[in-house]
């Protein structure tokens, strides 16, 4: 198990979640993550063989409703929150794409 | 005036039959959050006009509005209100402001609540301290070089210093629970799907969840009562009926099963603690409850499943702050990719961006297995172990927190230790069972214990009967933070 952490794989995590991390910051993820991961290693001792997976708590499933159109947030509202939208065209706005 | 320490049961009959205003219990709450707030830093957002406002056209109506009629409330900043800034204490919502309001609010203006402002907590509820927050953290009330507990820390400090009789946090890791304990107040989760998380600010959706925190049990069951029911606007807010918590509280916890997980109860626990869990649990015995010891094989896994799973969720749910739609944009940036990067970066703190690099790698691809379906196996295996010991008991009893309150600054530089404080608290999400703390003494150097109970999936009931019957035999609940110097920065001082 990975329970040594290097430092390029923090470096392409980053990048995967979005993050641009100093210098400083990669250091210090390195240690602190490794050293969380090895805590972690804990979990691998215990049998899991034939144990489904939990992926929530509900106890009483999910809640179904019907699809019926109601009110929603109003879009001017919206976009004027927005770091930048163009109210007149309906969108918000971001650097150049292409 | 009104005893700031008044519960909101005995506030609410006092407005009723008129012998105080709604408005006049607000403003002794806005004063008394100005007079302390410069100590122990509970509030982000105090919407003083809203308020009274509130209050005042609550005072004109006549009849009641509801239960919880004029009782002024502190929501953590991480429950959206509409027109009112919701920053979950992260910079990278600095200047969000909800254009909706939360369920839980609507139900609590229904109610008659009158929501006075929004409270500190760790940046994303991400921490056990509130020293994650962006904007500065809340300082214990009983020693202002500590710790209130996180994340919920402004929400239990309000409360525990008598600004607000009530306040709402939420919990996912225990951050109603532990601050609640570490403060001296009663703080409750509720099961998972009790309360709708609609307009609750995403960290980990599977565990997620809002609760009451509150002086005292009965003024919990009562908030507990109002917040809950299904919601439309979440699918996974169940559809279960909401008892009338409340009445509930009989006093008689006679008959009633406790187990004991001896075997959690080892390194780590400290002395203090130890001691006065085991007190509350001669004064349980003494009401006519039975103690059994019960075995949780597999909790001591639940501190890694939490932080794998936990991450991996708020990992996803935090790739939303983009810099597009709502919130921070980071300036000069180059490209879309560049303001995706700089935007994060810049308004997020170091642990939002630890946690989510540990789920961005649990999640990705040649560790998935290892780490985070491995996680969610063991998560199974702790639900089971509840559910095996829920045969034979009605309630599991453990410490809330293993420690009192920790000093500011000891442990952010250590995360690992941080999660620690998280031990007793972390089983219960993983499960979606309810849990409460209640206060059960104080060390010696006067910093309060928790006594945490856990109740079967939609048994808050039983929790609150036992947690009321516990507290009618306890001197806790009447005790309160020494006096406060104003403005001081020292925090409170004895008088």
């Amino acid at each position: 198990m990975a329970s040594t952490l290097t430092r390029d794989e923090v470096v392409r995590i980053a990048e995967l979640a979005r993050l641009s991390l100093s210098e400083s910051e990669i250091t210090l993820f390195t240690t602190q993550l490794a050293e969380i991961l090895r805590y972690a290693e804990a979990i691998q001792q215990a049998d899991t063989s034939g144990v489904p997976p939990t992926s929530h708590a509900m106890a009483a499933g999910p809640m179904w409703r019907d699809d019926e159109p109601g009110a929603c947030l109003d879009r001017d509202e919206i976009l004027r929150r927005a770091p930048a939208a163009s109210i007149d065209a309906g969108l918000f706005k971001v650097p150049k794409v292409l | 005036m009104a005893d700031p320490y008044a519960t909101a049961v005995s506030l609410r009959d006092a407005i009723g039959r008129r012998e105080v205003s709604a408005e006049a219990v607000c403003r002794q709450a806005i004063d008394r959050i100005a007079a302390l707030d410069g100590s122990v830093h509970a509030f982000l957002l105090v919407d003083a006009d809203r308020a009274i406002a509130r209050a005042r056209s609550l005072d004109e109506a006549g009849a009641p509005a509801g239960p919880l009629h004029g009782i002024p409330i502190a929501l953590k900043d991480n429950i959206a209100v509409r027109g009112m800034r919701t920053t979950a204490g992260s910079r990278v919502l600095d200047n969000y402001i909800s254009p909706f309001d939360a369920t839980v609010v609507r139900k609590l203006e229904q109610a008659g609540a009158v929501i006075v402002g929004k409270t500190v907590c760790d940046e994303f509820a991400m921490g056990s301290s509130t020293e994650h927050c962006a904007f500065g953290p809340s300082r214990n009330p009983w020693a202002a070089d500590r710790i209130p507990g996180g994340s919920s820390g402004g929400s239990a400090v309000a409360v525990a210093t008598g600004m607000t009789p009530l306040a709402l946090g939420s919990d996912t890791g225990g951050s109603i629970r532990q601050p609640a304990a570490l403060c001296g107040i009663v703080g409750l989760k509720p099961t998972y799907g009790r309360v709708s998380r609609y307009g609750l600010v995403a960290f980990a959706s599977s565990l997620d969840q809002i609760g009451p925190m509150a002086r005292s049990v009965a003024d919990v069951a009562l908030t507990l009562e109002v917040v809950s029911g299904r919601d439309p606007h979440d699918s996974t807010a169940a559809d279960r009926d909401v008892p009338a918590f409340s009445r509930e509280l009989s006093g008689d916890a006679r008959g009633l099963r406790v187990g004991v997980p001896r075997h959690l109860l080892g390194e780590g626990l400290d002395e203090e603690v130890r001691a006065k869990f085991e007190e509350s649990l001669r004064a349980l015995e003494a009401l006519g409850v039975t103690l059994h010891d019960v075995e949780l094989p597999h909790s001591r896994y639940a501190i890694p499943v939490y932080y794998l799973v936990g991450t991996a969720e708020a990992s996803s749910n935090l790739a939303r702050y983009d810099g597009v739609r709502y919130g921070v944009r980071a300036a000069d940036a180059a490209s879309i990719g560049d303001m995706y990067d700089r935007t994060r970066s810049a308004g997020f703190g170091a642990e939002v961006k630890r946690r989510i690099m540990l789920g961005t790698y649990v999640l990705s691809a040649g560790y998935y297995d290892a780490y985070y379906l491995k996680a969610q196996q063991v998560r199974t295996l702790i639900q089971r172990d509840f559910e095996r010991a829920f045969d034979a008991v009605d309630v599991v009893a453990t410490p809330t927190s293993p420690t009192p309150a920790f000093r500011l600054g000891e442990r952010t530089g250590d995360p690992l230790q941080m999660y620690l404080a998280d031990i007793f608290t972390v089983s219960a999400p993983l499960a979606g069972l309810p849990a409460i703390s209640v206060p059960c003494g104080f060390t010696a150097d006067r910093l309060p214990v928790g006594l945490q109970l856990t109740g079967r999936a939609w048994d808050e009931g039983t929790l609150l009967r036992l947690a009321d019957a516990y507290e009618r035999v306890s001197p806790w609940s009447a005790m309160h933070p020494p006096g406060v110097r104003r403005g001081s920065d020292r925090g409170l001082t004895p008088v």
